[in-house]
């Protein structure tokens, strides 16, 4: 047999056509659209709290304004990610878990070290209007 | 002693060893081809891309109220433009699905022209930001300024320019599609663009929620 | 605060250099002058005052590395072997090959570590009292920042890499790595980086910071010069290799495993490396980010980590070490890996307690992120933030402690054979809980802000790195050469090597340890206290001997060479191994193996062994390979072109070569025809020849 390339052509059980390869399920218009309806209304809310002042606290909005963020990021993770535990045989579910375990270790971690480091060791005039 | 292609055993209780060796096979007679990593691979990546936005948002979480008695974010931050820069990123996302299952379908034309308005949503996204750092700049609020400045413009640069990234991978590949058509190669390539791009978009709810809503709020 | 000197390479009649206190971006205040300086454009601050003519030792070097360099070359050009060179090696996808060009970039710049090390040692041990040395603290500061630098970027990880790259897919029976190209673009990119540090000897100088560059001392203000940022750039370009190799290897290990072979059975090294990639690509990432950080402080004036205007140098310490943890387990976990295949290879024994093993593999990998503040007990972030990590660090010595067990319990009733890989183990053995211990100990904050930067530090991290690192790299590195280039490395030599070594070891870092404990600082190039001088000339003999060392392992390798015929390996299986790679000839043919094997137990081809299973002369099939390409070489050189044009300021070519290398990778990107097929009558006449070797044996 002769030397020849296979990028181009259908490479063995690659040529599914539209059904997906690697044992992904297709995206679906409905899919799409549920989440990007989802989204918008998730993206809404949040500004509408900020922008007209809704509560009186700002913990309030920002708690809100939090869970709003976190319920978007899994909505776009599952409809336009088309994230579940079965692709790459359960890999992508368990990089993006250890990721985000990461991530939140990062992220307290930092903040949690650096305050106390600068309660502990930075001068006792506010820091905010420090030139 | 050559191997034929015997059925597996089961390889294991009770068996004498000879006739275990001949239950056993200890290699594929046929061609094996291991299944292509590209996705997972691209996976990674972003996991990884995911690591830099969230030590990008750690020293913003760090650094973010130290105004060094400059400017603050609700001085600044001016929400209905960033309201129709999310907007167009959404859209963008949208847009991009429809791309995806135009692909799905094998149509090359329809793909490509809602792969060409994903790419003008994503410039108008970018010529928007850049118009509001020229902005910041111009009134003395540049990066320079104070530690907060430096880790938003960071911060949100940084997601610009992979949201600028995306549209030169965009072109190259609207090309490459132009060129090949929908083989699986050009197939296995918008996936991965489609992941980036998606990824994009949960780095800005992100960003629009911890820099400029809540940079608004008390 | 000392006003910077006048920095070597920078022009002259360069305005003064800014206050951070102004808004204007430091770059902008230095490089705009009245008309456009087409010099300034193209050369930026790179001037005939960057290179080293009026520093002796440097100048010497360079004479040396030059007519070393001329020769080499010369060599090469005389005896016709570029084009060699060129097709079978520098654009080879063939992982064998790019992990073997991997394991000699470890050694060659293990030479230039060494070197540093030696200087080092020789300072330390003269420079007392009236006596300065012959360094001043402006070259010595240089010096232990290159060492640590070269050492961990340019010696471990390329000699882990390299490894992993060699050995994971023979062992878990695939063709090559999942993504070949990139493989040869990642070592390329290594090979960048390198040359970067390595030019800074000679053009310009090196950062004065150690080998983490903390803020504020790594800032524009006080560090102005070029050294700085040759390690910016020499590490972007390095990392951004590493990581692409973390997720090559990483997706290998997981698509790419024989039929059969679950991942409960993979060998215990394949576990490793794959705990090792997922550290690669979860914890590169903070680096590369801290570093652009610093970079954006230095060439734009940001204030991440000034000062003053709200910056905070603490930050990036806090993230530097985020990643610096981690990267420490990137180093040791592979030389476990390779420690317990020779421990269950040379004491012919199943591996004790595989599942515990890899427990303790994944357990080490996830604590690893839980304990980075202990590399700042010191800097005052309280009393629980410093309890909880004192406690996690503690708490990650005991899955190392268990492995430790596993290993004793496998040499325990088995037939212990002492090859030399066998000997670097147990010296690992002994040498590694010794530092590990002394972990422990240092993991206790109180105890901490004593020995904190001392000596006892210095003595503890080269304990565990020389002890775990290194000697598991010299194992590895007997263990697969005979795999490699179908000959074993002689053993007199590598048992002089291995002696040296050890005993060179405890002589260097004892005397530390004691040294420390009285509470001496690191970093110093002079002392005070003559009464100290015997514990650094103690030292700096222990670093003879390594030297010593060093050299036996060269000499092993020419000895070897020209020994090779009485050396050589005819099976391909010179240990009576377990693993897949030596079911394979010596070295292995590019397609590793004719037939994919089907895998039923761990220690496959033990089984295989162990049912006399007879390997196939017959029905060879075309085998689907990559092909080489130039784009890896082409690339890397373009960004540590423009690495080299960020660090002297030469925005122009900074451009153009930035744009270059997206236009030559994204053409790349254009070339759809990769691969090829090897013809079946190649194979059978490779695995005839193999056929005819196995004969020929005993």
């Amino acid at each position: 047999m002769s030397a020849h390339d296979n990028a181009l052509d259908a490479h063995g059980h690659d040529h599914h056509g539209h059904d997906g390869h690697d044992g992904h399920a297709p995206s679906t218009f409905r899919g799409y659209m549920t989440g990007f309806v989802l989204a918008v209304i998730l993206t809404a809310i949040p500004f509408w709290l900020v922008m007209a002042k809704v509560f009186d606290k700002s913990s309030t909005t920002a708690l809100l304004v939090l869970a709003c963020a976190s319920v978007q990021i899994v909505v776009h993770m599952i409809y336009f990610l088309h994230m579940n535990a079965r692709s790459e045989g359960g890999w992508t579910m368990l990089a993006l878990i250890f990721t985000i375990v990461l991530v939140v270790i990062a992220l307290t971690g930092s903040l949690w070290v650096m305050f106390h480091l600068d309660q502990n060791m930075m001068p006792m005039h506010d820091m905010k209007n420090l030139p | 002693m050559v191997e034929t292609s015997l059925p597996y055993g089961s390889g294991d209780t009770g068996l004498p060893e000879r006739t275990r060796a001949e239950a056993l096979r200890f290699h594929e007679l046929s061609e094996v081809h291991p299944q292509n990593g590209t996705l997972l691979g691209f996976w990674l990546y972003l996991m990884s891309d995911c690591l830099i936005f969230a030590c990008l948002f750690a020293v913003y979480g760090v650094l973010g109220r130290r105004y060094a008695g400059g400017p603050t974010g609700a001085e600044l931050f001016e929400l209905p433009l960033v309201a129709l820069n999310t907007t167009m990123l959404l859209l963008s996302s949208i847009t991009y699905g429809f791309a995806v299952l135009e692909m799905q379908k094998d149509k090359v034309r329809t793909t490509l022209v809602w792969l060409g308005i994903t790419g003008l949503l994503g410039a108008t996204f970018i010529g928007i930001e850049l118009h509001e750092f020229a902005q910041l700049v111009h009134e003395g609020a540049g990066p320079q300024r104070s530690a907060f400045l430096s880790s938003f413009f960071t911060l949100v640069g940084t997601h610009g320019t992979h949201v600028t990234v995306g549209i030169i991978w965009l072109i190259t590949l609207m090309a490459q599609v132009g060129q090949h058509g929908l083989i699986p190669e050009n197939k296995r390539r918008l996936m991965c663009l489609s992941m980036f791009w998606h990824f994009l978009d949960v780095v800005w709810i992100g960003v629009f929620t911890f820099v400029y809503l809540m940079g608004v709020l008390p | 605060m000392v006003p910077p000197q006048h920095p070597r390479g920078c022009r002259s009649d360069d305005p003064p250099l800014p206050d951070s206190r102004n808004n204007a971006p430091a770059a902008l205040v230095t490089t705009m002058p009245e008309h456009l300086d087409l010099a300034k454009l193209i050369f930026g601050r790179l001037t005939w005052e960057a290179i080293p003519f009026h520093e002796p030792i440097l100048l010497a070097t360079f004479l040396v590395v030059a007519a070393g360099g001329l020769a080499l070359v010369g060599a090469l050009t005389y005896f016709r072997v570029w084009g060699y060179l060129w097709h079978e090696w520098f654009t080879s996808i063939d992982h064998k090959k790019i992990g073997v060009m991997y394991v000699v970039l470890g050694i060659v710049m293990l030479l230039r570590g060494f070197a540093d090390a030696i200087m080092m040692r020789l300072q330390q041990s003269i420079s007392f009292g009236d006596s300065l040395g012959y360094l001043p603290p402006h070259h010595y500061d240089q010096i232990f920042t290159a060492h640590g630098v070269i050492m961990i970027f340019f010696v471990a990880m390329p000699l882990v890499t390299g490894l992993m790259n060699f050995v994971v897919p023979l062992q878990i029976g695939a063709r090559d790595v999942a993504f070949p190209f990139l493989n040869n673009f990642s070592f390329w990119m290594t090979v960048g980086g390198a040359v970067l540090v390595m030019m800074s000897l000679f053009v310009g100088e090196f950062a004065r910071t150690g080998w983490l560059a903390y803020p504020p001392l790594s800032g524009i203000l006080q560090s102005p010069d070029v050294g700085v940022d040759y390690y910016i750039w020499g590490l972007q370009v390095a990392g951004l290799g590493t990581l692409l190799s973390g997720i090559n290897l990483l997706v290998t290990i997981v698509k790419m495993r024989a039929p059969g072979m679950t991942m409960m059975k993979m060998p215990v090294f394949t576990w490793t490396a794959l705990c090792t990639n997922v550290l690669i690509i979860a914890a590169f990432p903070v680096l590369t980010a801290v570093l652009a950080l610093l970079a954006l402080d230095r060439y734009a004036g940001f204030n991440f980590f000034t000062s003053d205007l709200g910056g905070n140098a603490m930050m990036y310490i806090n993230l530097i070490w985020i990643w610096g943890h981690p990267e420490v387990y990137i180093l040791i976990l592979p030389a476990f890996g390779i420690f317990s295949e020779v421990v269950s290879t040379f004491c012919g024994k199943r591996l004790f307690g595989y599942a515990s093993m890899v427990y303790a593999t994944v357990v080490i990998t996830v604590l690893s992120y839980l304990v980075w503040l202990h590399h700042f007990f010191t800097m005052g972030s309280g009393a629980s933030v410093n309890s909880f990590f004192g406690i996690t660090t503690m708490i990650i010595s005991i899955p190392t402690g268990a492995k430790m067990f596993n290993w004793l319990f496998t040499m325990y009733h088995g037939r212990i054979r002492f090859e030399v890989p066998m000997l670097w183990t147990i010296g690992f053995m002994v040498t590694f809980v010794i530092g590990g211990m002394t972990g422990v100990l240092l993991a206790v904050p109180p105890a901490d802000f004593s020995l904190h930067n001392s000596l006892f530090l210095i003595a503890h991290f080269h304990n565990v790195i020389i002890g775990g690192v290194l000697f598991g790299m010299m194992a590895g590195i007997t263990y697969w050469f005979p795999k490699a280039f179908g000959y074993r490395l002689d053993p007199f030599w590598g048992k002089c090597s291995f002696w040296f070594w050890l005993v060179g070891f405890y002589v260097a870092f004892m005397p530390l340890y004691v040294l420390g404990l009285m509470g001496i600082t690191r970093r110093m190039s002079h002392f005070e206290d003559a009464s100290l001088q015997i514990w650094f000339q103690l030292a700096a003999f222990g670093a003879l001997l390594i030297a010593l060392g060093i050299g036996s392992f060269l000499i092993q390798l020419v000895v070897s060479f020209r020994r090779r015929e009485s050396l050589r390996d005819t099976t391909g299986d010179p240990w009576d191994g377990r693993t897949l790679e030596w079911s394979t000839s010596s070295p292995p043919p590019a397609y590793n193996f004719a037939f994919t094997p089907v895998i039923h137990d761990n220690d496959a081809w033990w089984q295989m062994k162990s049912l006399q299973y007879q390997r196939p002369q017959q029905g060879f099939i075309p085998i689907h390979m990559p092909k080489n390409t130039a784009a890896g070489i082409i690339i890397a050189g373009l960004s540590t072109l423009f690495g080299f044009a960020m660090i002297w300021h030469m925005w122009l070519i900074a451009v153009v070569s930035f744009v270059a290398t997206l236009v030559v990778a994204i053409g790349h990107t254009f070339n759809y025809k990769r691969d090829y097929y090897i013809p079946a009558d190649v194979v059978v006449r490779t695995e005839a020849e193999r056929s005819r070797l196995l004969a020929s044996h005993g």
